[in-house]
């Protein structure tokens, strides 16, 4: 019954994020202080998975080809396809999902506790819009974020291919170029900027309407990590069953 | 002005607010006092429009808060100013921007006209050179300073405090009620303390109302505390010896 209720409650809520805007002059600030914080402070980590994790598929890729018929340039042509469908879309949202989700929910769950959510509603303030709205705005910046993620997923695998002897320059980027289909790329960046509305609202929904002290704002957190994350898989399913099945 | 008319909130199967009617004036410091439960926070929530009474009225000078629609209910939040317990200041903004901040959201004025409003209102709370501090900066009672700074920078026509000197040492608490009581004359406001404080009650209460069990037990001043013979407000004014003392000296004195 929880989950039914707090079903409706977050569509209340993404009503009132739209609704009574706060001028113009504040928000702006605000976007921009949300694209600091949330876009800007997550390319490190996002730079250094995806890096990694193209690197790793290409290895794992490479490992396994040991039919002398199936080519070389398989490994690229993997690198790509894993990382442009599922690698930075869907497991850079899961990881954003813990990174920026958490300090959403941190940061609005103790403005809960220590009344500064109320002293915007008696000013006059819709709270919801003043928190949450920029924080939507920003976060659709995000799939400049998974851009970058894609390149750096390719480069990390050429990388590990190239120097790691299991495949030469020119083959990896023959696989690069081999079957390239544009329309993966629109629907790996449609996904993104659904995972991004996900990733803005859910942890602000945890956040908005926590009840309690410091402890409960922890877990607050995790149930955020946890529901977003169900969310975008969730939403992973659907929108590949929509755009590609 | 705010009259109250028997005005009931309950939250779940529990009856907080059992109909509660009064009428607080302007230009004075009226105080809500009353045992933790008694419903007080949820009282001065209902007279900030935070929580809904599912039945009575609440009618700001002249003006029921139920028959408002959401545009003149934001309109009326603009003139209310509130100091919370914690004082509720915004971690990432600094003391002056704290206090510009309702001019920023409602004003048209200039940010150079903003910085010089806030700049004498900071005056005003006796906060200089703090300006550029974060509240995690300061101490408690300069907190609250700049919480009542920021309460009434946009000239309000209603102040709220929830417990202001909560945490506070006995001399700052003794200048943050002044300063509330002054500014309440000052600026011709009508002023609303939900406290637990005795010194507050006998310094600066102007109406006292008391709460009990969610009624409202008892009202009147703070030279009519002294003489009543209720027993609940006997009971909880007069718990500690030395303000036995104070009422007994009071009343043989006869002032």
């Amino acid at each position: 019954m929880i989950y039914i209720e707090n079903f409706g409650r977050y569509f209340i809520m993404l009503k009132e994020v739209f609704s009574r805007h706060t001028k113009w002059s504040m928000l702006k600030n605000l976007i921009f202080k949300e694209i600091d914080d949330l876009i800007y402070g997550s390319l490190g980590i996002i730079i250094f998975i995806s890096f990694f994790i193209g690197g790793v598929v290409a290895i794992q890729t490479a490992l396994n080809i040991d039919n002398p018929l199936i080519p070389k340039y398989l490994v690229g042509f993997t690198t790509r396809q894993s990382v442009i469908l599922e690698f930075a879309p869907t497991f850079t949202s899961i990881i954003m999902a813990g990174k920026v989700g958490s300090y959403i929910t941190s940061s609005i769950g103790t403005m809960r506790v220590t009344e500064q959510i109320d002293a915007l509603e008696v000013m006059g303030v819709n709270s919801l819009n003043y928190l949450v709205f920029p924080k939507i705005v920003a976060l659709m910046l995000y799939p400049f974020v998974i851009a970058i993620a894609m390149y750096m997923g390719i480069l990390g695998g050429w990388i590990a291919a190239v120097f790691g002897g299991y495949s030469t320059s020119a083959e990896f980027i023959k696989g690069l170029q081999v079957d390239f289909n544009t329309f993966h790329v629109i629907y790996a960046f449609t996904k993104t900027i659904v995972f991004a509305f996900i990733l803005a609202t859910i942890p602000s929904f945890y956040g908005y309407y926590m009840k309690g002290g410091a402890l409960e704002v922890g877990k607050a957190s995790t149930s955020s990590f946890v529901w977003t994350s169900v969310a975008i898989i969730i939403a992973n399913y659907l929108l590949t069953q929509m755009l590609l099945g | 002005m705010i009259i109250v008319e028997d005005i009931h909130k309950s939250f779940g199967d529990t009856e907080v607010l059992k109909g509660i009617s009064t009428c607080f004036d302007k230009g004075k410091t009226n105080l809500i006092i009353g045992q933790s439960g008694s419903g007080k926070t949820v009282f001065l929530k209902c007279l900030l429009g935070l929580h809904r009474p599912e039945q009575g009225k609440i009618v700001y000078n002249d003006r029921a808060y139920a028959d408002m629609d959401e545009d003149q209910r934001t309109e009326l939040r603009q003139e209310m100013g509130m100091v919370f317990q914690g004082s509720a200041l915004f971690d990432s903004m600094t003391v002056i921007e704290n206090v510009m901040f309702p001019l920023r959201m409602f004003s048209k004025l200039s940010k150079n006209e903003m910085a010089e409003r806030a700049s004498i209102v900071l005056e005003r709370v006796n906060l200089v050179d703090a300006n550029n501090k974060l509240p995690s900066e300061i101490s408690g009672g300069m907190q609250k300073r700049v919480a009542i700074a920021r309460a009434i920078v946009n000239k309000p026509k209603y102040l709220f405090c929830d417990e202001p000197n909560s945490g506070l040492d006995p001399k700052t608490a003794i200048v943050i009620d002044n300063l509330i009581h002054e500014i309440t004359q000052e600026y011709n406001i009508t002023t609303i303390i939900n406290t637990h404080d005795m010194n507050s009650v006998m310094e600066i209460g102007e109406k006292i109302v008391f709460l009990k069990d969610g009624y409202k037990e008892w009202e009147g001043t703070n030279k009519e505390i002294f003489k009543t013979d209720n027993e609940a407000v006997t009971n909880f004014v007069y718990s500690s010896d030395l303000f036995k003392k104070v009422r007994d000296t009071y009343l043989k004195e006869g002032n």
